[in-house]
């Protein structure tokens, strides 16, 4: 069955490459300085990070004494939250933005969220490239260690992509859920260690935080880019279990309600 | 290639009394359902063979539109199989998923793409898809400086680039001029030809007709009529004006026709005679003759007002002229029960070889749509033949005359006859 997905999304991979692309072009479109908007961008937000936090304000992450550690340990955060959130919240709604486009035509439903999931990683790719060379410019890129962020993005991807094809199947039947999704993502991120570090929160809630999924994802970018260490794969794992068994249920909830959504929208 | 069987087919919506309920029904899939089941089409069974071309027809609501879904697979049936073989194609909503802001040729690209055909493909077709669509330069021009009908021919063009087994067709083709209209029937006639199945629903009589070999009439989500697309429209028709009150009839006539009556009944048509200059009965009748139509009709029931008109239509259904005592303006009031009177008209036959059928039409108003007291299809049958004028062609004798001068004395010298 899953085969069958892929197959039809093989078959269909012109449609998403195509679909990715003018998604990107959109949004440029009568713009005269084009795709350079999509590098301004990102290295706008590293400026304002760098300047007020470690110039302006002189945040320091604790233990460390480099100007740059806290904005970098920001970035490295931000950027990939940003992904997460991407994915999640343009799946939530997939479905029902392209109502018209289901009911009427015939063609793998399976596309929609392929092209959300692989235009947010279009968009991230290029963010991600403009804070690699704002590493390599400030001579802190982290070496061979940056390896390790494939297995990572895969992970955390698969995550996203699991959590929101689930919604966006949810959402369907029960708008409900996309207002509640987005209210849970407000109260996740400041759930995640993105902002602030775990070493400055009050032991109590410590524990707490490390039962978030997605913190050890966040801690281990942070580890990548501000010390320069491997991701501890130990307190990975169940993170990763949760994105696998999260991908399996909501492809095989997409599969069985794929039908009904039709008629539903 | 291009068969299709439909058996046992039938599609419900599910309706839930609450969202609440809905969400019980989620948790709990094995408990009680809690959802009613809204039928839109039920038991429907056809079979088409390779090539066939069929119409849809029936009232809004019929179930058309569910019927086309089910077969181009965009909804699954709740009952049923349908299995469709080869390639479908469906003209369901053209220019879906046009995006504005990019050109023709990209926009017809991405079409493509969502049709299933590879880069090459499209690449390949790219030139048909621009001479078919004749928008010139507009390809390489945001779609949103295109006309509705730019769009449309565009559209057109993309999704009927490469030759399927089963073509799907819903009212859209109604939409751009008449010029591109008539292309695109012809390129699905071509279609037909090279022995593409097709399926077309629409309200227009004459598309039906002219390409369908069969048509299927659906009321309230069931097949309740199958056969030549002549006798199903008629009955259509009839059924129409009826809405649902009274009883449609049909009887076959010896050459294989229908017959349909249908209506009220308090005013019916007794006798029907077209006769020819010699007072004769005339089944088959010169080009030019002078005919009379005589009907002779009883009144069963107190009538406030009647109209009776007649309609002559030719082999394929088409109207050739029609008039009646509305429009003639001798209506007559107040009959009552017992009453019969006689009608006769009296008309030359202005018609072109062939054969013909007289429909007659018993109202209060101008149109049998409003009160229908009797609707008689092919009351009468007749040929026209032609051994006295010209041989012309087509359904109208025009009876042109022609003049011819020739205008300056020729130039001997330069005769170059042998």
């Amino acid at each position: 069955m899953s085969l069958k997905l892929g197959r039809a999304l093989w078959r269909y991979r012109g449609f998403v490459l195509g679909s990715v692309k003018r998604e990107f072009q959109a949004r440029y479109r009568n713009s005269l300085m084009g795709a350079a908007w999509t590098v301004l961008q990102p290295l706008a937000m590293i400026t304002v990070y760098t300047v007020v936090f470690s110039q302006l304000m002189q945040a320091r992450l604790p233990g460390v004494n480099d100007p740059f550690a806290y904005s970098i340990y920001l970035c490295a955060g931000l950027l990939t939250w940003g992904l997460f959130a991407e994915i999640v919240q343009r799946c939530q709604t997939v479905f029902l933005d392209n109502g018209n486009m289901i009911k009427k035509l015939s063609f793998p439903r399976i596309c929609l969220p392929t092209i959300v999931v692989s235009s947010a990683l279009v968009n991230f790719a290029i963010t991600f490239a403009v804070f690699l060379a704002f590493l390599l410019i400030t001579g802190h890129f982290p070496s061979w260690v940056v390896l390790s962020m494939i297995p990572l993005l895969l992970f955390h991807t698969m995550f996203a992509a699991g959590l929101g094809i689930a919604v966006g199947v949810l959402n369907v039947f029960f708008r409900d859920v996309g207002q509640f999704v987005n209210i849970l993502l407000q109260f996740w991120f400041w759930f995640t260690p993105i902002v602030y570090s775990t070493a400055t929160l009050p032991a109590v809630v410590r524990p707490w935080i490390r039962l978030n999924p997605l913190t050890p994802f966040a801690q281990a970018y942070q580890g990548i880019f501000v010390n320069g260490t491997w991701p501890q794969w130990s307190t990975l794992w169940p993170s990763i279990v949760l994105a696998t068994v999260l991908c399996v249920l909501a492809l095989s909830l997409f599969r069985n309600r794929s039908a009904e959504m039709v008629d539903e929208l | 290639m291009g068969d299709i069987v439909v058996s046992g087919l039938g599609k419900a919506y599910k309706s839930y009394p609450s969202q609440w309920s809905r969400l019980a029904e989620w948790i709990n899939p094995s408990g009680k359902p809690k959802h009613r089941l809204h039928w839109v089409l039920r038991d429907i069974n056809f079979h088409l063979r390779a090539g066939e071309a069929v119409g849809i027809v029936g009232a809004n609501g019929a179930g058309k539109s569910t019927l086309l879904k089910l077969l181009t697979g965009t909804t699954r049936p709740t009952t049923g199989k349908i299995s469709v073989n080869g390639s479908v194609a469906a003209l369901l909503e053209l220019g879906m998923g046009f995006h504005p802001d990019f050109t023709g040729r990209q926009n017809a690209m991405m079409g493509g793409q969502l049709l299933g055909l590879s880069v090459e493909e499209i690449l390949r077709l790219m030139p048909s898809i621009e001479a078919f669509a004749e928008i010139g330069e507009y390809i390489d021009q945001p779609v949103r400086t295109y006309s509705s009908g730019m769009q449309m021919r565009l559209a057109f063009s993309v999704a009927t680039a490469r030759r399927p087994d089963v073509l799907i067709v819903d009212e859209a083709l109604s939409v751009g001029d008449s010029y591109f209209q008539h292309k695109s029937f012809e390129r699905i006639r071509e279609f037909r030809r090279a022995g593409t199945t097709l399926m077309i629903v629409s309200h227009d009589r004459y598309a039906i007709q002219t390409i369908c070999d069969r048509a299927i009439l659906l009321q309230a989500g069931q097949l309740i009529k199958e056969g030549l697309p002549v006798d199903v429209l008629d009955f259509y028709n009839a059924m129409m004006a009826e809405r649902d009150q009274l009883l449609v009839r049909q009887e076959k006539l010896a050459d294989g026709r229908m017959k349909t009556i249908s209506g009220s009944g308090e005013a019916t048509v007794a006798e029907v005679r077209l006769l020819n200059e010699n007072d004769e009965t005339a089944d088959s009748v010169e080009v030019g003759d002078a005919l009379e139509l005589q009907v002779r009709v009883a009144i069963k029931a107190p009538i406030p007002r009647l109209v009776l008109g007649f309609m002559i239509t030719d082999r394929l259904g088409q109207c050739m002229y029609g008039i009646n005592t509305h429009r003639l303006d001798q209506p007559l009031t107040d009959l009552l029960p017992g009453e019969e009177v006689l009608y006769r008209y009296r008309f030359p036959a202005n018609l072109g070889k062939g054969s013909y059928s007289i429909s007659l039409s018993l109202s209060r108003e101008d149109s049998h749509l409003d009160t229908n007291y009797e609707w008689r299809d092919n009351a009468w049958m007749f040929h026209v033949v032609n051994t006295r004028q010209e041989n012309f062609v087509g359904t109208s004798w025009l009876d042109a005359k022609v003049d011819i001068s020739r205008a300056a004395e020729p130039d001997t010298s330069r005769a170059t006859f042998p």
